[in-house]
């Protein structure tokens, strides 16, 4: 700890810290552009300047310059800043002269209106007064693909563009290229990003340079409600907030969450918005003679009653991969209460279960352990498309430490070094014999991470899985290594409240291969309909997709923005999104369409409302109920899913994202989305 | 005036052989194993008590910023590296020592790096340089072959020179630019602190020197630093190599006692002013990032660090360039603005946007279309960007205005008035920058 005045006050600060942290402890503000917490410092901008006594007669980059830099007075006195001098003042209306004499006066038609830093400091530190009689500089505008606009003129290069995309996001495609006043921030060939996380240059962006192509002039900031919510387009639940102008989603911006996304979200998260507002089921549908047509509440549940009361039948329900935890326990109940079993909302042939204990299918270490890692293996996953935030918390660990990190399953660049070990089960057996220059630096780690793949998850494997994350003796106490990566939303809160098949009942596959005669689909978009046969498919959905071509019935639900649901993400952290707008048309909430079909069948559920249907629920779930907070898996469990040794088929590992930008259905009827999918493919020509 | 025994590069003109044998004959290479066993605090104390301040421009104690180096070496390696990105606008002398003695060089990187305890040492030399980098990698082969660097050499002491062509551009002379343009990376520089002596290249202790500031070294050890110490004043010893340009008789580069006053070594070295005394207008001193001082103001004046500051400039690179009464100042110095503007690297903010806002004021002002509140304006501009930079240039673009402000505001203002009496009389306001 170090001991520092600041404007006179005396504070003691950790002497790493930099005057600005230190001048912040103190409460004093001081304005900056180039600086940001989760980047390095450029010091660059020079807003930041502060006065230092002791130093030399000039301002000091306060980001910069650490409190252990100052050197201390004569007689051992605290070195001093001061925040509010003359000299400060000066040099703040300087830096902000010169950052505004090239700046176009475009406030009235910039999107940053309202949210610019640039905007907010100039009332705060710039002078009221234009002296500059020249002609302002012009740049070009430049093309970096289909997410991020740019406006070149109003760029201040402060630089925090290029430091997000080479260290954060890990593609160094972005650069300040030129000299002096002629400088300009390009991806040199106008070439589009390749990031899946590029949409966050437009926060960082202080100005109004990088902002949201698909967001371009649609609303202001201050006309927009603002609602705090939960991301489910991957299972790591990114803290969003949804701002939305009457019915209409505007735009998703992230808020921060140091324990799971910290403050950055993907892209796919941020420009889902356009997909919320097409390919809508805004009312009921009944297949009649073959056609899918429009009709009644009262006829599709009619429909559904008349085929669920037929004796003998046999009904099944397949959650999808955005249905929420209420909708599933509503519908596990109905069923249970019809006398089935059959549900379930794992992939066919999925070896999770909750027989194995929770910590069997949770990310065990949580998304901010990985920064504890010291050893990584990566098992039949992409993180990169299959949780790109995630991948970047990956990112940031090998970059800080450069720990080995090992990967079984397809290989790819995931922007950062990886081993490939081999593509499927015969590696995994070939690293868990310690054969390898792998297995010698896994035998030495003290705080192994082995990361799961959803689309590897058979029970061979798991149990393959287990062994890595315990075997050796190294491990330290405390740590549990086993991480299962969900890639939806949903699968966590199913799992949670048993949506799987009761003792002897169908699974997927066996759901899916015609075994039953009713099927309910929960949102469930991924799965393979071929087989049904003459199964009747109940839809229960927000967009016309796979499962709505092949309904019979189609009970059109609320999307995660239209309705308030619980999601528990792949560490296990239960957390509720909330309503920003209603669902379009007759839509409803799906808890309450499910309530609504058990009270035509005749067996009606035991709660009339949201509230009700959550008490019963924590009853029987009682972690549910703690938001925000992960019930922790028994490491016990982990050891025993170690000894278990079932037979596996001999296969290679395939993520079950193919397409990081097509994933879910929401996704594939944004337009913004399939253009982007189509960039990344190779199928159109980047350039303008 | 420094007597010919005294002098240093006594092949400054390249006159005699500039390769090993030459600089034998020169008494190069001579009692160099003598100051290596002497070791490292002798060779450092030495330069200190030499007084020998370094010849880049910031006129920096160079044994002291040595001693910044790490006293224990903490297991990363430790560089010199040589700045011999040579692009001050103005100067031409360390090209001179690269062309034409450059075993002064590396034998003073031997002895500087035995006093930091380096093993590897770095000589950046300037894009533009094509036959003096050819000249300083031929000298230092030569030494390799001789085995007097090198592995095992005969010094008994371990170096290797790495020999750099920059790209050519000013920017990188500036010392944590240079490391970044060593590197491989852009020429940005960096902020300090980390300072080089603990961060510097590749993140490992480095001092950065001036060609000529190594280049002494070798003459300084072997004639003690007593004797280098007694040239010139206190505080501002040593011979010093100047370059002349401008409106003198003769132009040139030549080495000479610090302390003698403008007049003499004008008149010494360059055959006087053209035009006589009376013809003189201004000088930049020290090369162009140093303000400009009027003529009766200088040829009194003391060339050395202290002589130059009292009268209002700086003693920089030792450049002078000389105008006389035929120059259009205001011009002259647009022109040294052009310079920065165009060498800026764009990191910060104030250089970035600045210098091209005090160009374009300065092109007006030289038509004289401007008003007489933007003098004082730009002379604030200049203050704005003076210190609040990352590296030096910044101020070195705001000193040549402020000068010229300070120095010759008055032929703005008439230049200004001239403009506005031209104006015809419907408003009509035609050109007068071109004659």
């Amino acid at each position: 700890m170090a001991n520092i005045k600041v404007d006179g006050q005396l504070v003691e600060v950790p002497d790493y810290y930099t005057l600005m942290q230190a001048a912040e402890a103190a409460g004093a503000e001081i304005p900056r552009f180039c600086y940001h917490e989760r980047l390095s410092v450029a010091g660059n901008c020079r807003m930041c300047l502060v006065e230092v006594k002791g130093g030399p007669p000039k301002p000091q980059a306060s980001c910069a310059m650490s409190v252990k830099d100052l050197r201390p007075g004569p007689n051992g006195e605290p070195p001093e800043m001061f925040t509010n001098t003359p000299m400060v003042k000066k040099a703040r209306e300087g830096v902000m002269e010169f950052l505004l004499i090239n700046h176009p006066l475009d406030c009235p038609i910039c999107d940053q209106g309202g949210e610019c830093d640039l905007q907010d400091q100039a009332m705060a530190y710039g002078v009221d007064k234009n002296r500059f009689a020249e002609n302002k500089r012009a740049v070009e505008d430049k093309y970096i693909g289909p997410l991020v606009k740019t406006s070149m003129n109003r760029c201040i290069h402060c630089t925090r563009c290029v430091r997000f995309t080479t260290e954060v996001a890990g593609i160094a495609e972005m650069g300040l290229l030129g000299r002096g006043e002629d400088a300009e921030i390009t991806t040199y060939l106008e070439k589009a990003l390749s990031s899946e996380l590029q949409g966050n240059v437009i926060d960082l962006c202080p100005v109004g340079a990088l902002t949201s192509k698909p967001y371009a002039f649609n609303a202001r900031p201050w006309e927009l409600t603002k609602t705090e919510s939960i991301d489910v387009m991957d299972a790591v639940g990114s803290a969003i907030r949804v701002d939305s102008r009457g019915r209409e989603v505007m735009r998703v911006l992230p808020r921060i969450n140091e324990a799971i996304n910290e403050e950055w979200i993907s892209d796919k998260t941020r420009f889902i918005w356009d997909g919320l507002k097409s390919q809508r089921l805004d009312r009921p549908y009944v297949r009649k003679n073959k056609k899918l047509g429009a009709t009644t509440w009262d006829d599709a549940f009619q429909t559904v009653a008349k085929a669920l009361k037929k004796p003998g039948a046999r009904i099944g329900a397949i959650a999808g991969d955005l249905a929420g935890a209420e909708e599933l326990y509503a519908l596990k109940a109905l069923l249970a209460s019809l006398g089935s079993g059959n549900v379930d909302a794992r992939p066919a042939g999925s070896g999770l279960s909750p027989a194995n204990g929770r910590a069997s299918y949770i990310f065990n270490p949580t998304i901010a352990g990985i920064e504890q890692a010291d050893a990584i293996l990566l098992i039949g996953t992409n993180p990169r498309r299959e949780a790109a935030v995630l991948n970047a918390r990956i990112r940031k660990v090998w970059r800080a430490t450069g720990l080995p990190i090992g990967l079984i399953g397809e290989n790819a660049d995931l922007t950062y070094t990886v081993q490939h070990l081999g593509n499927g089960s015969d590696s995994l057996a070939d690293l868990a014999a310690s054969q390898g220059s792998f297995a010698e630096l896994w035998a030495k780690a003290k705080k192994p991470l082995v990361i799961v793949g959803e689309g590897a998850a058979t029970a061979d494997v798991l149990a393959a899985a287990a062994k890595l994350a315990t075997a050796n003796a190294e491990i330290e106490a405390d740590w549990n290594g086993f991480a299962v990566l969900h890639n939806a939303a949903a699968r966590v809160g199913a799992l949670d409240v048993g949506f799987v098949p009761a003792k002897g009942a169908a699974d997927t596959a066996a759901m899916l291969a015609g075994g039953v005669d009713v099927l309910f689909l929960v949102g469930a978009d991924e799965v393979d309909m071929s087989q049904l046969g003459d199964t009747l498919v109940v839809y229960i959905g927000t967009h016309g997709d796979n499962g709505a071509h092949r309904a019979d019935v189609i009970l059109p639900g609320a999307a995660y923005t239209e309705k308030s649901a619980t999601y528990v993400n792949t560490e296990g952290r239960v957390q509720v999104t909330n309503r920003a707008v209603f669902p379009p048309g007759d839509a409803k909430e799906d808890w309450a369409i499910i309530r609504a079909l058990s009270a035509v069948v005749g067996q009606p559920l035991a709660f009339n409302s949201l509230a009700q249907l959550r008490a019963a629920m924590y009853v029987e779930f009682p972690h549910l109920a703690r938001i925000d907070a992960i019930a922790e898996g028994k490491a016990a469990d982990i050891a025993k899913l170690a000894k278990t040794s079932p037979k596996g088929k001999k296969a290679a590992f395939v993520s079950p994202v193919a397409d990081f930008y097509l994933s879910n259905p929401i996704a594939r009827a944004s337009a913004v989305m399939g253009e982007s999918a189509a960039l990344a493919a190779g199928l159109r020509q980047a350039a303008e | 005036m420094l007597a010919d025994k005294d002098r240093i590069f006594t092949n400054l003109y390249g006159q005699g052989d500039w390769g090993l044998e030459g600089a034998r004959s020169r008494g190069a290479w001579v009692g160099t194993k003598e100051f290596i066993d002497s070791g490292r605090d002798w060779i450092t104390n030495e330069v200190k008590a030499s007084g020998l301040r370094g010849r880049g421009g910031a006129g920096f104690p160079t044994a002291l910023k040595w001693t910044f180096m790490p006293k224990v070496n903490d297991g990363r390696p430790h560089y010199l590296l040589v700045n011999a990105d040579e692009s001050e606008p103005g100067t031409c002398k360390d090209r001179e020592i690269l062309r034409h003695d450059p075993h002064h060089l590396v034998e003073g990187c031997l002895l500087a790096a035995r006093a930091m305890d380096a093993h590897l040492a770095f000589i950046y030399v300037r894009g533009e340089f094509i036959r003096e980098r050819q000249h300083l990698e031929r000298a230092v082969e030569e030494a390799y072959e001789a085995r007097l660097i090198g592995k095992d050499n005969i010094h008994g002491w371990d170096l290797d020179i790495i020999v750099h062509h920059g790209a050519g551009a000013y920017i990188c002379g500036e010392e944590t630019a240079l490391m970044e343009s060593l590197e491989g990376k852009k020429g940005q520089p960096r902020l300090k602190p980390p300072f080089p002596a603990g961060m510097g290249v590749y993140g490992n202790p480095t001092t950065v020197n001036n060609v000529e500031s190594i280049a002494v070294v070798p003459e300084i050890l072997r004639r003690s630093g007593a004797w280098f110490a007694s040239i010139g004043r206190a505080n501002n010893t040593g011979t010093k190599l100047m370059c002349v340009s401008g409106h003198v008789n003769r132009p040139a580069t030549f080495e000479e006692a610090m302390g003698e006053s403008f007049k003499d070594i004008i008149e010494k070295h360059c055959g006087g002013v053209r035009g006589g005394w009376d013809n003189l207008l201004a000088v930049i001193p020290g090369g162009a990032s140093v303000p400009c001082v009027t003529g009766e103001k200088i040829q009194n004046a003391i060339v050395d660090f202290d002589g130059l500051r009292e009268v209002g400039s700086s003693m920089g690179t030792a450049a002078i360039i000389v105008m006389d009464k035929s120059t259009d100042i205001i011009k002259a110095i647009w022109r040294l603005s052009a310079f920065y503007k165009h060498e800026s690297c764009g990191q910060c903010t104030p250089c970035r946007e600045g210098t091209g806002w005090m160009m374009r004021v300065m092109e007006r002002m030289v038509e004289g279309r401007a008003q007489k509140r933007e003098i004082d304006m730009l002379f604030e501009v200049t203050k704005q960007i003076e210190g609040h930079t990352i590296c030096a240039l910044g101020d070195a673009a705001a000193w040549p205005i402020q000068g010229l402000i300070r120095n010759f505001r008055h032929v703005i203002e008439a230049r200004i008035d001239q403009y506005t009496y031209s104006s015809t009389s419907d408003g009509a306001v035609p050109s007068i920058a071109a004659e």
